[in-house]
């Protein structure tokens, strides 16, 4: 599909900027051209067709059906954290989205199944895992990272952490009586906000993805393979903890890591570091934290952190240990 | 007539903000807009995703930034 894509970069590059074939520059410069297009054209296609299918699952809606699977039960776990994959999730919907769900009765573990799973699987880096590593790695990726919400959840509900939510988020519940109901969208409706959604989207990650690119360039030029195997490849037990810790401070899209990923690992970073890097640098971010302060009291919102991070070191080592 | 922006800062509520501000000035209807940034308050409106939209008391858009055009027909609508 993106032979075209390689022959316009291979034009560019060597006869046109007249690069020579094999050179640093030549090789960087080929892959960070053949990288952006290609990646531009997946996103493109990938959040467009997610974000129409994504327009079917409301928040809403999951409310209503984990509002009738009441108690903690594993079924209500299971479906919590499918749901945090399909369901639309940004960092400043997270606590009108918190407050919803335990007004609608629905138990703390099976809420914070969700909101774990919700930034864990990210839909659009398990597409583009899924489209440059291939179906293995990105079934790993999904299953380790729910099976992380659900349990999680379970035991959060088990250790009774209600008194850590803020107070005036039950007090809402009793005196709750606002509601409102929308027409359902149109169908012509859901194509323009998906594309409206799309383009904003784009928009504000593009410098992440290009960002990310040039990384990924400079290592393929000038890096050679196995490199970093020394340091970051799978014999070394500090190597996926060193980077869940480097990837906390920084943040970006997981559609700007992914590109660097594919190069970490060429360069001999374990593929589990290198998921691990990339799902600290999306998961964990303060921004999110800050926001979520404003419902869960710091020893929860600590539970929180502690679970999510402990969740990713797990994935990590999982991959080094499966690959 | 009062229109209530809900949302936490982020940019989207920036940019909604900015476009009611506009809908309102070209439709002349000299609404009060009114930023709400406040949690409780937002769930109150049995809001789940922000940004959303709120006319004299009434939810009329989540989670998006609807066109200018689709503001202007709530705004117009709210009048009647």
């Amino acid at each position: 599909m993106f032979t075209p894509v390689q022959q316009l970069a291979d034009w560019l590059v060597y006869s046109v900027f007249k690069l020579q074939t094999g050179s640093k520059a030549g090789d960087a410069l080929n892959f960070f051209i053949f990288d952006t297009i290609k990646i531009f054209i997946l996103l493109l296609i990938i959040i467009y067709a997610i974000t129409f299918i994504r327009s079917f699952f409301s928040p809403e809606k999951t409310r209503e059906i984990l509002a009738r699977n009441k108690g903690n039960t594993l079924i209500g776990h299971v479906l919590a954290a499918l749901l945090g994959i399909v369901t639309p999730f940004c960092s400043c919907s997270a606590v009108p989205l918190f407050i919803g769900f335990v007004e609608a009765g629905i138990p703390l573990g099976v809420t914070f199944s969700y909101l774990i799973a919700a930034p864990m699987v990210n839909e659009i880096a398990l597409v583009l895992l899924y489209g440059m590593f291939g179906l293995k790695i990105a079934v790993i990726y999904l299953i380790s990272g729910e099976v992380i919400a659900i349990v999680c959840g379970i035991l959060i509900g088990r250790l009774k952490l209600e008194k850590y939510v803020e107070g005036y988020v039950y007090e809402l519940q009793r005196s709750n009586n606002a509601g409102f109901s929308l027409p359902e969208p149109t169908m012509k409706e859901r194509l323009s906000d998906a594309w409206n959604f799309t383009r904003d989207l784009l928009k504000k990650i593009w410098i992440y993805v290009v960002v990310g690119i040039g990384v990924g360039a400079w290592i393929h030029g000038w890096v050679p393979a196995g490199t970093l195997a020394e340091y970051a490849g799978a014999d070394n037990p500090f190597a996926v903890f060193v980077a869940v810790l480097i990837g906390i401070p920084l943040y970006s899209n997981a559609a700007g890591v992914i590109p660097l990923i594919s190069e970490l690992t060429r360069a001999g970073v374990a593929m589990g570091t290198a998921l691990a890097f990339m799902m600290s640098i999306t998961a964990l971010s303060l921004p999110e934290m800050i926001i979520l302060r404003q419902v869960l009291k710091p020893k929860l919102l600590a539970v929180f952190i502690g679970i999510v991070g402990c969740g990713i070191l797990f994935t990590g080592y999982l991959f080094n240990y499966l690959l | 007539m009062e229109i209530k922006i809900l949302g936490y800062g982020c940019s989207k509520c920036d940019q909604l903000y900015k476009e009611v501000v506009k809908a309102d000035q070209e439709l002349q209807t000299q609404a009060e807009i009114i930023k709400v940034d406040n949690a409780k308050e937002i769930a109150g409106y049995g809001v789940m995703r922000t940004p959303a939209i709120v006319i004299d008391g009434l939810v009329t858009s989540v989670g998006k930034i609807p066109t200018s055009t689709e503001i202007k027909k709530m705004i117009e609508a709210a009048k009647q």
